[in-house]
């Protein structure tokens, strides 16, 4: 292989104020068309923007969760292009002076941790929706198309990565990272299947060891992690079949089509990337405080990857940590730890038995049966040797089909250790009346036949019996 | 001071489908008044800051509370084309 | 004496003591305008149930002693660009034709809120793009004056409305004279508010950084009194300013003693027509023989004003305008794509001086050209902000004549965007700076036509320029009416 990629990606979240962009429509996802509009959002003549307060300090604080510098004399600008879906045909958006410029994410794609640096992240405003009717759907063959605009003015906020990602599971690292982010902060429902966080990346080739960067191209349209991945490679291939065979890359907008499996140019005239930026003169610059970025600093909330590094200080795999993290469980983990359970055992019932469950029956964590409280008395009866391992999941069986508590379920279903010494003292001095050859060879040092002795043990007291205790007691009758 | 323009794409930035006469009508005046307009090239503004507002104001928010909508029929009444609940267009060229 | 040629205060007076109903009054207002119309066409829309329900309601709340406040009553004209809801409103533009909003400008709902009856709406240049309000998508509007001249523009219906007395006050707005440039031409008193004062919200926008709308009266107590009613912070619109709105009656009869007035050498000298500039002095001297103090002074940059707001508001309007597309409103023509479709329509339904403008800024906007066009105009702004700042520290106002000449003839610029852009040079610094403006009548040329005289003042600074506006008024004894009312007044 004599290319390697560079790709930056610009990732595009809205914001889940309760409120648009610039103007008192409600933001809900799904409500009949063309309801949640008004002057504003439907740029009437007449009507002016005003910026949401809320949208504005979120998007500073993403700053500050990526380690940004907050612009201290911050800018919207009109970015003009016709489009239909676009009520004013401008945009609200940001130029050159955004809210936040500069910082980074830290990734883990699986090959380690690193930093990918973020060039900067703005504010703008959603535009409407298009359903294009006829042809299949297809934009270019449709008959007519229909306008919804109660997504027009939704805030929208346009994270711009530097060109630091090389490869398409990279690039899936940092807009999975970036996800968690913004889900931790509690700023965005990121939703990919509902378009509440969409990608678009820069992608261009350069042989390795050399620095001169190739022609850019723009890939967009991609709606999930996986068609990113997937976007990503098949233009890398593109390109690299290209240049191989000696061709030039085009500069050009090309979009990802997740059924075929290819990207394809767009047909936006040249021209339209005139966006003719000026400063937006119905609205007035924004100043942020050291004081506002003190306190929006104090009230971010702990961000994935101090969580993960947390969580492995506490003895947890990386991979364990990555998972509490990221799914669904991380609430339950923390409120499991909180109640006095050991981390590492829990994050392994999380992580294994409960995950499994959770997968097989499709539920979500808020339904299950087992509660924090639970869950820490369950992993305490294995600490303190009330529950064979083995007998735990049978437990905790009974536990997710909501029989009772784990005492409770290990007592209905005859699942409780024997732990005491002086009743697997007399099982174990009958098991070893009954096989004195054994005995004798061990006695001569056959130590191997120990395991077979205490496999004759536990299958006399039925498996309840601590295997430790066992195994202890059989050395100890056969050493003397 | 010549000015140069290139009317035709300006018209199509603009997106008024002007006709050829007409381009060249539009193309003629705008050379006259942009070379008028081209005065301010001639006053001296090195160290100057733009101003693009009247207004020394910053921070002109609204709090994130919802507020009324339109009604539909009232905003659909107005439109040359609709489709149910939907403002309806000619298909897109392009994307 | 006819309702129709009473002052806001006059009338107000006898509205209150049961001399006059508002239903009457509303009656010599429309009488006035259905003699009248054919001639001028100040009106493009008469909303005849609506003010006749407005006032109506206006008596009955007076019988039961609710007084609203100083317009309670009143017939008020709105200039076409302020949106009205489920009133046509067009901005004189073809593109607009037919559209019926949803709702109300702010200022319409102060206005309705002050019990105000309006009228309808009135004629302008497209888009409020003109100085003349020949550029109408609906035929020009003509001067009561002298109807084979313009009533200036782009307010051309408001102020004409306003002085022939189908409407006694009415609002324009003003860009870079807008409101100013046609009270001048039609001996009515028209003033821009300092930027932000007066909420657009629900304005049409021209150029979002210049637009002001202000009021067109009679006399200054009446400018003071709609200025009172409209002024003030608006959340819905971001450059409404939160500081709280001068008060200026106090000191309105104050006059000018003591006071430092100052004449600008670029805004009084060449192209100003002999008996403007005669007009001029004589005003000036009157004021320093009032009291004031008269200096000279020199604010170089305004030499390039002109060519700095033929940037700025082009540019914003270019985006301004974007909107206009055939997609949610408005009329539309066939395209076999939507691209096709926005093209044709804007084609057809702006008019030239519109396409112009828009053009224009399109291009002062566009790669490779945004620095030596948009960008200097911008810093050029500054600069005479800055010519400005100086001005005021030496004295309290500034002023000029309001326009080069009187009414020019319908027609005579028509084909000369240059000469038509060159008559609001001493209107337009005030836009730029943000200040508030005034014109105020001192006087009539030889041609029997009215001639204003300015007063601009730093902003914020409404209550001396009101003082010295209304001072003005006094000292010139202007109280003239045109023909065309006195005729219609007596038929």
């Amino acid at each position: 292989m004599t290319w390697e990629a560079v790709i930056g990606i610009e990732t595009h979240v809205e914001l889940r104020t309760d409120s648009k962009m610039f103007c008192g429509c409600p933001t809900g996802f799904g409500a009949e068309p063309n309801t949640n509009i008004c002057p504003v959002c439907l740029g009437l003549p007449g009507a002016l923007p005003v910026p949401n307060e809320t949208a504005i300090r979120w998007t500073i604080a993403l700053g500050l969760a990526l380690g940004s510098t907050i612009t201290p004399h911050s800018v919207f600008h009109r970015k003009n292009y016709f489009y239909a879906d676009l009520p004013k045909n401008y945009q609200i958006s940001q130029f050159d002076l955004p809210l936040c410029a500069g910082g980074h994410l830290e990734i883990d794609p699986g090959t380690g941790v690193r930093r990918v640096g973020i060039t900067r992240v703005h504010l703008e405003e959603d535009t409407g929706k298009s359903t294009h009717l006829g042809g299949g759907g297809r934009i270019h063959d449709s008959d007519a198309t229909l306008l919804d605009f109660n997504r027009s003015g939704i805030p929208l906020m346009e994270v711009v990565s530097e060109p630091d990602i090389s490869t398409p599971d990279e690039a899936r690292a940092y807009a999975h990272e970036l996800r968690e982010v913004v889900l931790a902060m509690g700023i965005s429902d990121a939703r990919l299947e509902e378009g509440s966080m969409r990608f678009d990346a820069n992608v261009s080739l350069r042989r390795i060891g050399t620095s001169a960067l190739g022609t850019k191209v723009e890939v967009k349209n991609m709606n999930s992690l996986r068609s990113l991945q997937r976007a990503l490679a098949y233009e890398i291939e593109r390109q690299t079949r290209l240049l191989d065979s000696g061709a030039a890359i085009t500069q050009e907008t090309r979009h990802w089509d997740e059924e075929a499996g290819i990207t394809h140019p767009g047909r936006s005239k040249e021209e339209s990337s005139d966006y003719r930026y000026f400063a937006e003169p119905d609205l007035v610059p924004i100043v942020t405080t050291q004081e506002t970025i003190a306190t929006l600093r104090r009230d971010l909330p702990e961000l994935p990857a101090a969580r993960r590094a947390r969580y492995v200080e506490l003895g947890l795999e990386a991979a364990a940590a990555r998972t509490l993290v990221a799914g669904p469980l991380g609430t339950l983990f923390e409120a499991t730890l909180a109640a006095g359970a050991a981390p590492r055992r829990v994050a392994n019932w999380l992580t294994g038995e409960i995950a499994a469950y959770l997968n097989r029956t499709g539920g979500d964590a808020g339904s299950l049966a087992i509660d924090a409280t639970g869950l820490a008395q369950l992993v305490g009866m294995i600490e303190t040797g009330k529950l064979s391992s083995t007998a735990a999941k049978e437990v905790l069986e009974g536990m997710l089909a909501g029989e009772g508590t784990p005492e409770q379920v290990a007592a209905a279903r005859d699942l409780l250790q024997v732990s005491d010494e002086a009743e697997i003292a007399a099982l174990v001095a009958a098991v070893l009346a009954s096989h004195p050859d054994e005995v004798a060879r061990v006695g001569a040092g056959e130590e191997k036949l120990v395991g077979f002795l205490v496999g004759q043990v536990m299958r006399a007291g039925q498996g309840k019996a601590d295997p430790k205790v066992v195994d202890r007691l059989v050395r100890l009758q056969t050493h003397t | 001071m010549p000015v140069d323009i290139d009317i035709a794409k300006v018209a199509r930035l603009a997106r008024i489908g002007l006709t050829a006469d007409e381009l060249a009508y539009y193309g003629q005046q705008l050379q006259g008044i942009l070379e008028h307009a081209a005065l301010v090239q001639a006053l001296p503004t090195a160290g100057v800051a733009p101003t693009a507002h009247p207004l020394p104001m910053v921070n002109s928010f609204r709090p994130d509370i919802v507020e009324p909508t339109l009604d539909r029929e009232e905003v659909l009444a107005q439109a040359p084309d609709r489709e149910g609940p939907y403002f309806r267009v000619p298909p897109f060229l392009e994307d | 004496m006819d309702p129709a040629d009473l002052t806001i205060a006059e009338a107000g007076a006898r509205l209150r003591s049961g001399d006059l109903t508002a239903v009457d009054l509303l009656a010599a207002v429309r009488r006035r305008a259905s003699m009248t119309e054919a001639i001028l066409h100040a009106y493009l829309t008469i909303d005849h149930d609506g003010a006749r329900a407005a006032a109506t309601a206006a008596d009955v709340a007076l019988a039961q002693g609710r007084d609203l406040g100083s317009l309670h009553g009143i017939p008020i004209a709105l200039k076409d660009n302020m949106v009205t809801r489920g009133i046509e409103t067009t901005c004189s533009s073809r593109i607009l034709a037919g559209y019926r909003p949803p709702y109300d400008a702010t200022v319409v709902e102060r206005l309705k809120a002050g019990g105000a009856v309006i009228v309808g709406k009135t004629n302008l240049d497209e888009f409020a793009m003109g100085s003349s309000t020949e550029n109408s998508a609906y035929g020009p509007t003509r001067n009561p004056w002298d109807p084979d001249r313009v009533p200036g523009g782009s307010s051309g219906g408001s102020a004409a409305a306003v002085a022939v007395g189908s409407a006694l006050a009415a609002l324009g707005s003003d860009t870079g004279g807008s409101i100013r440039q046609p009270g001048s031409l039609t001996g009515t008193v028209g003033m821009k508010p300092t930027y932000g004062l007066v909420s657009r919200y629900g304005l049409i926008a021209f150029a979002s950084s210049l637009d002001q709308i202000g009021p067109i009266t009679r006399t200054v107590d009446d400018a003071v009194t709609v200025f009172e009613a409209i002024a003030g912070h608006d959340p819905s619109d971001a450059t409404s300013y939160r500081g709280g709105v001068p008060e200026v009656r106090s000191t309105l009869d104050a006059g000018v003693k003591g006071l430092r007035i100052g004449i600008v050498g670029e805004l009084s000298g060449e192209g100003t027509a002999p008996d403007v500039a005669a007009n001029f002095r004589a005003t000036v001297d009157a004021l320093a023989g009032a009291g004031a103090t008269i200096k000279e002074l020199s604010l170089p940059s305004t030499a390039y004003a002109l060519s700095a707001y033929y940037l700025i508001a082009p540019a914003e309007c270019s985006a301004n305008l974007a909107r206009f597309d055939g997609v949610r409103y408005g009329p539309r023509l066939a395209g076999r794509s939507v691209e096709e479709s926005m093209s044709a329509t804007r084609r057809d339904g702006f008019g030239p001086e519109v396409t112009r403008r828009i053009l224009l800024g399109t291009y002062a906007l566009s790669a490779g050209y945004y620095d030596a066009f948009y960008g200097q105009a911008q810093k050029v702004r500054t600069l005479v902000i800055e010519d400005f700042r100086r001005a005021y520290s030496e004295v309290d106002v500034l002023v000029t004549p309001t326009s080069p000449t009187t009414a020019f003839a319908v027609g005579e610029k028509a084909n000369d965007p240059l000469a038509m852009y060159l008559s609001d040079i001493c209107t337009i610094p005030s836009n730029l700076a943000g200040d508030p403006a005034i014109s105020v009548p001192s006087g009539l040329d030889s041609d029997g036509l009215p001639i204003g005289f300015q007063v601009l003042a730093p902003a914020l600074g409404e209550a001396v320029m009101f003082r010295v506006a209304s001072a003005v008024e006094q000292s010139s004894g202007f109280t003239g009416r045109p023909a065309l009312a006195t005729s219609a007044g007596a038929a």
